[in-house]
């Protein structure tokens, strides 16, 4: 079992913690490791010795795939001036009931 | 020997396995070959630790002399430390501190496991708790084994060098004192011929899954730390671990 990792220290791996069931996994942070078993304890080592986790996600970091700054404008602007999007854009007439 | 003062000896050997085995496994902070390994051996340093402490302040407490844990850890001269030898010998490096660990870990394991059906309702307490921890710290441990027994040939060499240093370290593990012959026949302690076959079946099995080799220590085995009788490393451990308590023993912090 001879890994060839991309340095010494292992490949990066991306850490998620649930907190509790039920809430999402929340990106906690990185660590290297040479494989997924080792990165799991890892993380278990790392990012959960304070009580913070009851289940750990761990991640290549490479199989993530990001959105570049580049692209910012055209992902994120368009929702700038959509104010209506928001729920708070709407007025509750006086009255109704059970909303 | 009363039931008592043969609860304390065992008390006392426990508690004095944990700490010192902390002690040694502190010496890797900073020093490990990458963060989450530093962190991964700390981590299981303070777990011993924890146990060091709860169990030599019930040693202090079935003891009656008012002694503290503090008291036991840091007042007391090498001839009455109680651990096993396996515990001190120096880390040399990660290799051997991880094989340490395993062939440790497996005895503590199985240890605890009995306890839990101990007379003793400290005991039961102590171990339901303690079992937890161990049982990570051997699955940290044996990955590790079969990692860098069964990785690369230079890896493979180390691991068998550690081995062959620690192996006559072993038996030491399983004996039993006078007084710990009391405690069995009164169900306060487990029968260690059954941990002794359970540790050798475990051990056994991962040593020949990593690829590795239990050596011929030509029937030599070290033992010595029940009556005192420590190697050449103990004295460097007590002078380092001790020496602010002894300089200081009034510091709090």
């Amino acid at each position: 079992m001879i890994n060839t990792p991309d340095s010494p220290q292992g490949n990066l791996w991306e850490v998620f913690i649930q907190a509790k069931p039920g809430i999402p996994h929340k990106h906690a942070g990185s660590l290297h490791a040479v494989d997924a078993e080792s990165a799991l304890l890892s993380a278990r080592d790392v990012y959960t010795r304070r009580g913070e986790g009851m289940s750990i996600w761990v991640v290549p970091s490479h199989e993530i795939v990001a959105s570049t700054e580049a692209e910012a404008d055209s992902f994120f602007d368009p929702a700038d001036d959509k104010v209506y999007r928001h729920p708070t854009f709407y007025e509750v007439p006086e009255g109704v009931k059970y909303l | 020997m009363t039931g008592n003062q043969a609860l304390f000896e065992y008390l006392l050997h426990r508690g004095d396995n944990a700490l010192i085995l902390a002690q040694r496994l502190g010496e890797w902070c900073g020093h490990a070959h990458q963060l989450e390994s530093d962190i991964a051996l700390t981590n299981v340093a303070l777990d011993q630790m924890g146990q060091a402490r709860m169990l030599l302040t019930e040693a202090g407490r079935v003891e009656a002399k008012g002694r503290s844990e503090d008291d036991l850890a840091f007042f007391r001269v090498e001839r009455e430390f109680r651990n096993a030898l396996l515990v001190e010998v120096d880390n040399g490096d990660f290799a051997r501190t991880i094989t340490r660990q395993f062939l440790f870990d497996i005895f503590q394991f199985h240890t605890l496991k009995a306890l839990r059906q101990s007379e003793n309702e400290f005991l039961v307490g102590f171990a339901t708790k303690s079992l937890k921890e161990v049982t990570y710290h051997r699955t940290l441990s044996t990955d590790w084994m079969k990692r860098l027994g069964d990785g690369t040939a230079l890896s493979h060499d180390k691991m068998q060098d550690a081995i062959n240093v620690l192996w006559e370290y072993t038996p030491e593990l399983f004996d039993i004192t006078e007084g710990d012959a009391v405690l069995t026949k009164a169900g306060i302690i487990p029968d260690m011929e059954a941990i002794k076959l359970a540790w050798n079946e475990e051990v056994r099995s991962v040593i020949a899954e990593a690829t590795l080799e239990i050596p011929n220590t030509l029937g030599y085995e070290a033992r010595g730390g029940r009556i005192g009788h420590h190697t050449e490393h103990m004295g460097y451990i007590l002078a380092e671990m001790q020496y602010l308590p002894r300089t200081m023993p009034e510091a709090k912090w």
